[in-house]
């Protein structure tokens, strides 16, 4: 009898939560193709053919299956260089925000460090109140930046947030192996060289990849402080091609007829989306993993 | 006075002992003196009258002026209630959906999907903004875009222009924001999700509690000091609109409804040829300082509130 009532109670329960897994499954595969169907558009855009674009035909699957927007992507010297000047960013601005994060975390995460909380507060401080744009801008003039390649490296050589992701870090690294190492008459500096970096792999591949992702995105330090063509970052280019319009198939291919033109200019635009986002999404698995890892680094905190 | 002597030697004896340290801040904090606090002490001009010619300390006093010709002037309510429109209107329709994706996200039982649902959501959040609005100006282009080609077989024929639309463009700029970084926000709650012990789903399981009521009982107050700091970190940043998105977003059309304070500065300052520094600056220091004021405020009320705060 007793069994019985079990026996029902777990199948009304089960009814029940069937409805809801059911619910829930719709609901989150629903949001998931509000995300996924326009990013399919775009791919499927790219790898079709400048007619079937231009008279919107392609909705998630290539239509006249062709390459022509991507050749072109690649034969445009402007979009050529742009690509390499923003690799060039990304690698060295890298370099420098990983030294300058490392070099201001290891000190603040140690114990015992006379100052320590005044140092602590000049970087806070700054995540609190900025000079704004104009008094930057102004700065960049007086040190001669403007249109020089370092302006795209120095301002942002040390993300405050990053930095103290890294400090916390550093801190789970226990005290007791710096005494120990001490002992043994080892230096702060052979400690940092030869024990926090080899120790701090992980943290090390967070802050690569949160920095390099966002010199590859960035676009307002360039957008204020270059106008040499020679110099732009690959988000300027296309901001000018995809937003403003400023360049258009006419400058990318000649002798065509008007309406080969138009579809050109509308296919390039999709290629080029997937162009410049291509080392984002080849690299996305470890993007994801180590970004996710940050979260859980500065959440550590918490 | 022997003690403080005394102690003030050990001070030294330490700060010298550590000199190892301070050399490697010395690169870090002479950054941080260049390029964050020789700005602030710019920020001066936003009480002078700036003259290059005379330049930051030789330029004239002029008090409050830039202030009072910024709230006497026809653009400041614009660019005011613009800014806190779309930072509330971002605020309201962007909080609740990550916790409620998070929430669903950790009830689905099959672990593929919900990996799969976790790679695509959290993707847009790693493209960048010019290609994000590049994506929003292809999708919505009325001749080609595939919310036309939607429009026109579900609806009709006239396909409006959202994108040159001053009533369309909060929705545009809130919407996208929305569909950009749902999925990554998620993130967060998913950890504290993760980090709820199965033994209080077992115990409610054999109460007889659903699945529904699990979720109410257990998972939702398992992520409310989550959800209580994030919300408290959004209120501070509630007039910190940023630039990029907006001005990317901009046009002649939709201008009335996109103008910005952020954006507004760098019109006023630096685009058509050389513009007014001290006034842009004073229109920037306004921002930041209800900025810096909102952070305070919401701080000081949390460490009232729940005992968690920033500092």
């Amino acid at each position: 009898m007793r069994r019985n009532g079990h026996g029902a109670q777990a199948i009304r329960a089960t009814r029940e939560d069937r409805f809801f897994y059911l619910v829930v499954n719709i609901f989150v595969g629903i949001f998931t193709l509000i995300i996924l169907i326009p990013l399919i558009n775009i791919v499927a855009s790219s790898f079709s053919s400048p007619s079937a674009v231009s008279s919107g035909k392609v909705l998630l699957w290539p239509v006249d299956l062709s390459l022509a927007g991507y050749e072109a992507v690649f034969e445009n010297k402007l979009i050529g260089t742009a690509y390499l000047n923003t690799f060039f960013y990304t690698v060295a601005g890298t370099l420098i925000n990983i030294s300058m994060t490392m070099f201001a975390a290891y000190p603040l995460a140690r114990r015992n460090v006379p100052f320590k909380g005044v140092f602590m507060f000049l970087f806070t401080f700054t995540m609190l109140f900025s000079g704004g744009t104009i008094p930057n801008y102004m700065l960049m003039i007086d040190l001669g930046l403007i249109n020089s390649r370092w302006a795209m490296l120095l301002p942002g050589a040390i993300s405050v947030y990053n930095m103290i992701i890294a400090r916390t870090f550093i801190q789970s690294i226990p005290e007791e192996l710096y005494e120990a190492a001490s002992i043994d008459g080892c230096s702060d500096f052979r400690y940092f060289f030869t024990m926090v970096i080899p120790l701090s792999v992980t943290l090390l591949s967070v802050l690569t990849l949160y920095y390099a992702v966002g010199h590859w995105n960035a676009y307002f330090d360039a957008f204020l402080y270059l106008s040499d063509r020679n110099l732009y970052p690959l988000q300027i280019v296309l901001r000018e091609i995809l937003i403003a319009n400023t360049i258009n198939a006419n400058e990318v291919v000649d002798d065509l007829t008007m309406s080969a033109k138009q579809g050109m200019a509308d296919l390039i635009k999709y290629s080029l989306i997937i162009v410049s986002s291509l080392p984002v999404l080849v690299l996305y698995p470890f993007v994801k993993k180590y970004f996710l890892k940050g979260v859980m680094i500065g959440a550590l905190k918490g | 006075m022997f003690q403080t002597r005394g102690s003030r030697k050990t001070l030294a004896i330490r700060v010298r002992r550590c000199w190892q340290l301070y050399l490697f801040l010395l690169l870090p904090v002479a950054y941080l003196i260049v390029f964050k606090y020789v700005p602030m002490v710019g920020i001066q001009i936003a009480f002078r009258q700036y003259a290059p010619r005379l330049g930051i300390w030789g330029s004239k006093w002029v008090g409050l002026a830039q202030f009072e010709k910024f709230f006497n002037s026809y653009q400041f309510e614009r660019v005011f209630f613009n800014t806190l429109k779309l930072s509330m209107y971002s605020l309201v329709a962007g909080f609740p959906l990550p916790i409620l994706l998070a929430l669903c996200l950790n009830s689905v039982r099959n672990k593929r999907y919900r990996s799969a649902v976790e790679n695509i959501t959290y993707m847009p959040y790693f493209i960048s903004t010019v290609v994000i609005v590049g994506i929003i100006n292809q999708v919505f282009n009325t001749r080609i875009g595939l919310f036309s080609m939607a429009y026109r077989v579900l609806i009709g024929p006239e396909v409006p222009d959202l994108l040159a639309s001053a009533t369309a463009f909060p929705h545009m700029y809130v919407w996208s924001g929305i569909w950009q970084s749902t999925g990554w926000g998620t993130v967060i709650y998913m950890a504290a999700l993760a980090g709820v012990d199965p033994e209080q789903h077992e115990a409610a399981l054999i109460d007889g509690a659903s699945r529904f009521q699990r979720l109410l009982h257990v998972d939702l107050p398992a992520i409310l000091p989550t959800i209580t700091i994030t919300l408290i970190l959004r209120c501070g940043q509630l007039m910190g609109i940023g630039f990029d998105k907006v001005y990317l977003m901009q046009n002649d059309l939709n201008l009335r409804a996109s103008e910005v304070i952020s954006t507004y500065v760098y019109k006023v300052g630096l685009s058509a040829g050389g513009g007014d520094f001290s006034y842009a600056t004073a229109i920037g220091l306004f921002n930041s300082v209800i900025n810096l004021a909102m952070i305070v405020l919401v701080n000081f009320i949390s460490r009232r509130v729940s005992d968690t705060s920033l500092w």
